[in-house]
């Protein structure tokens, strides 16, 4: 039976888990360090500890992280980019960021070229490349010291011949810059396509170190399986594709929570609720899997055309800061995050919290009860009131129908919840804690055809049909269980330009790691 | 023109988010990208100009009012976005060509990024946008306004793309004819340029235009934006508000999409979800969605409004960001009466988009 290791990097705690089939072996929480190495190693020793398993006999590594998304959202450890795009004299009147944050664009250093180049929809050039333009651009950067250069040229997911040229000309003349091309991240929208383009080149150091980090940490416990990392539609992607597209990450942690509590209840339809230290993410299991936002999505304020989890965030966690008395009552959205063991009355500390509500009133046992037993009961009672009226919402928000279907609560600050919010019943699984680390241990494989079909002499069904074919057959290749194969993308776009009514479809196709039943 | 000037009100930040989801619903889907027209408009409010709009009443008989909007595929103007001054290039040509001054702006299309284009445009001029348009929607081609079916020659016309290229159309000896040359034209220009008209009599824009669409639609954004901050239902407010009916939900199953002739020309299948389960949905898009099908049955269609919104955020969804696997609800809204009359279902009505099979039932009389 396979024997994997599933590890969740996140902002305050790293997790680990150990399966054997669908039987969770070991669990453990550890703190997440600066270095990411110290985390991970500790998680990943804890576990082997206590599944009592021998690590040589461990067959794959799955970690998946917020570590990027963090990055963005907490705006820390991003490299300054030359945002560089080829479509002058269109595209003028909206430069390169221009519907992100101040903050964030300030960050990345606010270095936008436009310059003349890029195609039309039929594949004639706009302009031709301007590339004098485009070496006083290379002088520039390296005067500047900016560190990574993201270029994206209008229609380039049609033709990225432009984007291409462009690069080859930049690295010519700095021979050691980093450069995202916008054709190998979106699809056609330039501008999220773009703002996807310029995060993901901002993330590069960031991301170099941290999957250098995993393979130190892995290499030092003496694991020697082959390790992947989670992608934002719950599929696993090899440690280099990490490396050159962090982008790729940023919705991954919702993603692990939510098929993690799947696959901790067996549960298919209902709302999960994943509360953390800080905050809580609430999201709908539809057929044992997580609902997709339909609409874009927005990261650190960053609108993206990522395929993620629609999932909504609320300012309460098990380090939420509750303030006043039970008139004046305010419940977050401070919290004392990683803090909480230092900070929160019941573990000695000298601030009030949520985790001290459910201690004194008695629905978890940690900490030390007697610090808390002199608060105020009515101010208990009030602050009980508010944490469910917090929850209830997010809840109904995700809700779409009024079947009664349960809720699943996971997450280390899960001792929140009630038993019942409204008039659905709340399921906390075993090993709720680590549900983001089971996930990860779950990820599925994916099978995924991007190319060029010639439509003349056959039809639009047959090569649909061809490419699902081809991709279920990769995802299969790759370990995937048959029976669980599911096309989650599926995109035509003729290019109007090519001879022989030409289209190019892109179409994934994921399913479960077989191994996983028995 | 000094008391028009004085009747006007000024667009703040809010109105134009509202207008963005208003002009979204009414779009029907095309009218280009109503967040890239969001941003355009906010851009030109940062830059330190006004966007105006001069209420219906307040226009004077003998003003001139020049329509303008951007014409091409959707697709396009998501992607090649424009250069930006497009729109005022028109109109200074055309004042140059026919030796007149512009007093107001007029919107062609209310729905989508044609909402926004005639501000941005007129706020670099310097003048207000009446409040009013001439599809109280948004419709694939230009001869579909109020404005030529009730008689007005749009041509002379300009038409300019982001190059700095610009097309004066002399004479066309039809509306319909208009639209042909001009289509041929947005094609050789890159599929997305804004066209100006010949102007209207401050008269007729008066007695023709679809009234107070400017008010109607950041009306119509702010309830939306007003039940979801209350967790209200969006879609419930959209249907009270518009008269409208939401008459199916379902998850998109297929999306054939390509450029013909200058459009976005495509179908759209829907699977049905929650009480539309066991059913298909057929989403017929030109440019616009222009038809909407159960299960082999036509529910609504032009020049009613078929509207795509998300199913749970009730944000207009349009043609260039459908994708497969969204979850969207389809709303039914009654057009403008001037949208029904015998003369105008000539050109708006089903069989002018080539479906003879189809009769249009006004949603409005059978409700």
């Amino acid at each position: 039976m396979v024997l994997r290791l599933g590890i969740d990097v996140g902002g305050t705690n790293t997790d680990a888990v150990i399966l054997r089939g669908r039987e969770v072996l070991a669990g453990v929480k550890s703190s997440t360090t600066e270095d990411v190495i110290g985390g991970v190693r500790s998680a990943l020793e804890a576990a082997i500890a206590e599944a009592g398993v021998d690590r040589s006999e461990i067959d794959v590594t799955m970690i998946g992280t917020t570590h990027f998304t963090n990055a963005v959202i907490e705006r820390r450890a991003l490299d300054p980019v030359a945002a560089i795009r080829l479509g002058l004299p269109a595209t003028a009147c909206l430069p390169p960021m221009v519907d992100w944050p101040e903050d964030l664009v300030e960050m990345v250093g606010g270095h936008r070229y436009l310059l003349r180049g890029g195609y039309e929809f039929d594949g004639r050039e706009i302009a031709p490349l301007d590339e004098e333009e485009l070496v006083r651009i290379a002088g520039e950067i390296t005067e500047k010291g900016i560190r990574a250069a993201a270029i994206s040229s209008v229609f380039s997911p049609i033709n990225r011949g432009m984007e291409e040229r462009a690069r080859d000309i930049l690295q010519a003349h700095c021979p050691d810059l980093p450069v995202v091309l916008s054709s190998e991240i979106g699809r056609i929208g330039l501008l999220e396509r773009e703002s996807a383009a310029i995060m993901n080149a901002s993330l590069l150091s960031l991301s170099d170190h941290t999957v250098d980090a995993f393979g130190q940490a892995l290499k030092d416990a003496g694991l020697t399986c082959p390790f992947y990392v989670t992608q934002n539609d719950g599929t696993l992607m090899a440690a280099d594709m990490v490396r050159r597209f962090p982008v790729l990450t940023f919705a991954s942690g919702p993603t692990n929570s939510m098929r993690g509590a799947a696959f901790l209840t067996g549960v298919k339809e209902a709302i999960v609720i994943d509360i953390g230290g800080t905050t809580t993410d609430v999201g709908a299991l539809a057929h044992g899997f997580p609902r997709q936002a339909s609409t874009v999505v927005d990261v650190g304020g960053v609108r993206t055309n990522f395929r993620m989890p629609d999932v909504f965030s609320v300012g309460l966690g098990g380090g939420t800061i509750i303030k006043g008395d039970a008139e004046t009552l305010e419940v977050g959205p401070k919290s004392v995050g990683y803090r909480l063991l230092q900070k929160a009355l019941c573990f000695g500390g000298d601030t009030l919290t949520t985790t001290d509500i459910a201690v004194r009133a008695g629905m978890a046992d940690i900490g030390d009860t007697e610090k808390v037993a002199g608060l105020d009961a009515d101010l208990v009672e009030a602050a009980r009131a508010a944490i469910y009226a917090i929850l209830e919402r997010a809840v109904e928000r995700s809700r779409i129908s009024p079947d009664p279907i349960p809720v699943i609560a996971v997450g280390g600050g899960s001792i929140l919840a009630p038993d019942r919010i409204g008039d659905l019943e709340v399921i906390r699984p075993e090993n709720f804690a680590v549900a983001n680390a089971v996930g990860a241990a779950i990820a599925q494989i994916s099978g995924e055809v991007d190319r060029i079909f010639a439509l003349e002499g056959t039809t639009r069904e047959e090569c649909l049909n061809s490419a699902e074919r081809e991709a279920s057959e990769a995802a299969i290749a790759a370990g995937a269980d048959p029976d669980t194969l599911a096309v989650i993308e599926r995109e035509d776009v003729p290019l109007a330009y090519l001879p022989g009514n030409a289209t190019r479809i892109h179409l994934k196709v994921v399913g479960e790691m077989g191994g996983l039943d028995a | 023109m000094r008391d028009m000037a004085d009747s006007c009100w000024t667009l703040d930040e809010a109105d134009i988010l509202a207008l963005e989801v208003g002009s979204g619903i009414l779009g029907t889907g095309g009218g280009g990208n109503p967040y890239i027209g969001k941003l355009r408009a906010l851009q030109t409010m940062r830059e330190g100009h006004k966007l105006r709009i001069l209420p219906l009443d307040a226009l004077e008989d003998d003003a001139k009012v020049v329509a303008l909007g951007g014409i091409g595929a959707p697709l396009v103007s998501f992607e090649r976005l424009k250069e930006g001054h497009e729109g005022l290039r028109c109109l200074r040509a055309l004042e140059e060509r026919m030796g007149f001054k512009a007093d107001a702006v007029g919107c062609e299309e209310i729905g989508g990024q044609n909402s926004m284009e005639p501000l941005v445009t007129a706020a670099y001029a310097g003048l207000p946008v009446v409040d009013g348009d001439g599809m109280g929607r948004a419709f694939p081609e230009m001869q579909m306004t109020t404005y030529a079916i009730y008689g007005h020659r749009s041509t002379p016309s300009v038409m300019c793309d982001p190059h700095g290229n610009a097309v004066c159309f002399e004479h066309a000896i039809s509306e319909k004819w208009h639209e042909i040359m001009a289509r041929a034209c947005v094609i050789a220009q890159g599929g997305a340029s804004v066209l100006a008209s010949a102007p209207m009599s401050g008269a007729f824009f008066k007695r023709h235009a679809i009234p107070h669409t400017y008010t109607q639609a950041i009306g119509l954004g702010r309830a939306v934006l007003e039940a979801r901050a209350a967790k209200e239902d969006p879609i419930a407010a959209i249907c009270e508000r518009e008269g409208g009916q939401h008459i199916f939900s379902g998850k998109i199953s297929d999306l054939k999409r390509h450029m013909e002739r200058g459009f976005n020309i495509g179908v759209a299948s829907v699977e049905g979800l929650d009480d539309c389960r066991g059913s298909v949905g057929e989403i017929t898009i030109q440019n616009e969605f222009l038809v909407f099908r159960r299960d082999g049955e036509m529910q609504v269609c032009v020049p009613d409004l078929v509207v795509v919104l998300d199913l749970d955020s009730g944000l207009p969804i349009t043609t260039e960001v459908l994708r497969y696997g969204q979850r969207v609800a389809v709303l039914a809204l009654p057009c403008h009466e001037l949208l029904r009359s015998p003369q105008a279902l000539e050109v708006v009505g089903p069989k002018a988009f080539g479906f003879e099979d189809l009769v249009y039932h006004p949603m409005a009389e059978t409700a």
